[in-house]
């Protein structure tokens, strides 16, 4: 979400970019620092390993509901943030992108009362 | 995933949300085209993945939908998942380290964008065939995975654990992770090759589209293969670890 202007230039260092030659079809691919992305993946690792203890130490309700969707949240930012690019891309990409699938929490909750109802009939009716 | 801004701290002219808004207006107002950052190829990808997306929530909506209407008890992922090391059993073990692969997997394919873009070649092939590597080795993890829980028993109509719905969903919402993983090293070992013989120096042709090629590609084929693996964090949290 950078480049207001008309010129989309990237705001890192020039890693490579003198090594380019002269053609300007690639003028503004997406490059950032190496090291940028082996702490995004030290972070995933991290998050992951703490999700992998949750299900370890066996936490049980809200605590583990919670502690595995923020665990889940953070490393799906990281990924889509850092590495697809998408904190350095236009807010009109941004938002055309991730805006839709908002929809899905909508089918979501739908759902959940939906299941929420089936299982209510089910105890009933079949005293299960 | 919510749409506001991720503030990146290495950002050194920090756009305020007012100009960011103007400019989002700007672009889809330009009677031109509205994607100014991304090129046709990057921005079809992007719809794509968005599309995909709905696939795979359709499908763990659908988990959760049986999943709380069942009035049998749900298998526990974690006793199902686990394995025998050493004698000890570990929970989940076999999951998790399919989870760690996935991330290496999308670690060194970022790293493959940047040395394309560098035109570090072989470098870039490199990386990408270790991807190619990490991809294969989580579909050979998966096969291990189905083959241990149809012998146990484990069917699409039902299982020795618990409520049905678990083998169906258990195999339609990872069946069809694991075939976009498939097709995403076939992706990567059909790109690696061209940028190993530096088609896209030299406009060599591909043989599918008889198109120009450009480094490009490798970002493009990056967003792919970092979807899957954002896909798998939620199947990771919903499926084997609720």
């Amino acid at each position: 979400m950078t480049a207001t202007t008309e010129n989309t230039t990237h705001s890192h260092a020039p890693v490579a970019q003198a090594a380019q030659p002269a053609p300007q079809a690639q003028a503004h691919g997406q490059q950032h620092p190496i090291k940028l992305y082996l702490l995004v993946w030290g972070l995933l690792f991290v998050l992951s390993a703490c999700s992998y203890l949750v299900d370890y130490f066996d936490f049980q309700g809200y605590l583990r509901w919670f502690l595995i969707v923020l665990f889940m949240l953070l490393k799906a930012g990281l990924i889509v943030a850092v590495f697809m690019h998408m904190a350095w891309e236009r807010l009109a990409l941004v938002v055309a992108i991730l805006a839709p699938p908002m929809a899905v929490l909508v089918l979501m909750a739908m759902m959940a009362w939906e299941g929420d109802y089936t299982n209510y009939l089910r105890v009933i009716f079949f005293g299960a | 995933m919510t749409a506001e801004p991720v503030t990146t701290e290495h950002v050194t002219t920090e756009p305020t949300l007012r100009s960011s808004l103007h400019g989002m207006v700007a672009d889809w107002s330009s009677d031109q085209r509205s994607f100014k950052s991304a090129s046709w190829g990057k921005a079809m990808m992007w719809i794509f993945l968005v599309s995909d997306t709905f696939v795979f929530s359709c499908f763990l909506i659908s988990y959760m939908t049986v999943r709380m209407s069942t009035t049998v008890e749900w298998p526990h992922p974690s006793e199902i998942f686990a394995l025998e090391i050493g004698g000890k059993k570990i929970p989940l073990i076999l999951i998790a380290i399919m989870t760690f692969d996935l991330i290496t997997s999308s670690g060194t394919m970022a790293m493959a964008v940047n040395f394309a873009y560098a035109r570090e070649r072989r470098k870039a092939a490199i990386l990408m065939l270790v991807t190619a590597f990490f991809g294969a080795a989580f579909v050979g993890m998966q096969a291990f995975e189905w083959t241990k829980l149809i012998h146990e028993g484990v069917r699409p109509w039902g299982n020795p654990f618990g409520a049905a719905q678990f083998g169906s969903s258990f195999f339609m919402i990872t069946g069809f992770h694991g075939f976009h993983v498939s097709i995403g090293v076939i992706f990567l070992l059909i790109v690696a090759r061209a940028v190993w013989r530096g088609d896209y120096d030299v406009g060599r042709r591909g043989f599918f589209t008889s198109r120009k090629g450009r480094y490009e590609i490798v970002e493009i084929m990056g967003l792919y293969w970092h979807f899957v693996d954002l896909v798998w964090v939620f199947i990771f949290a919903f499926f084997y670890l609720w």
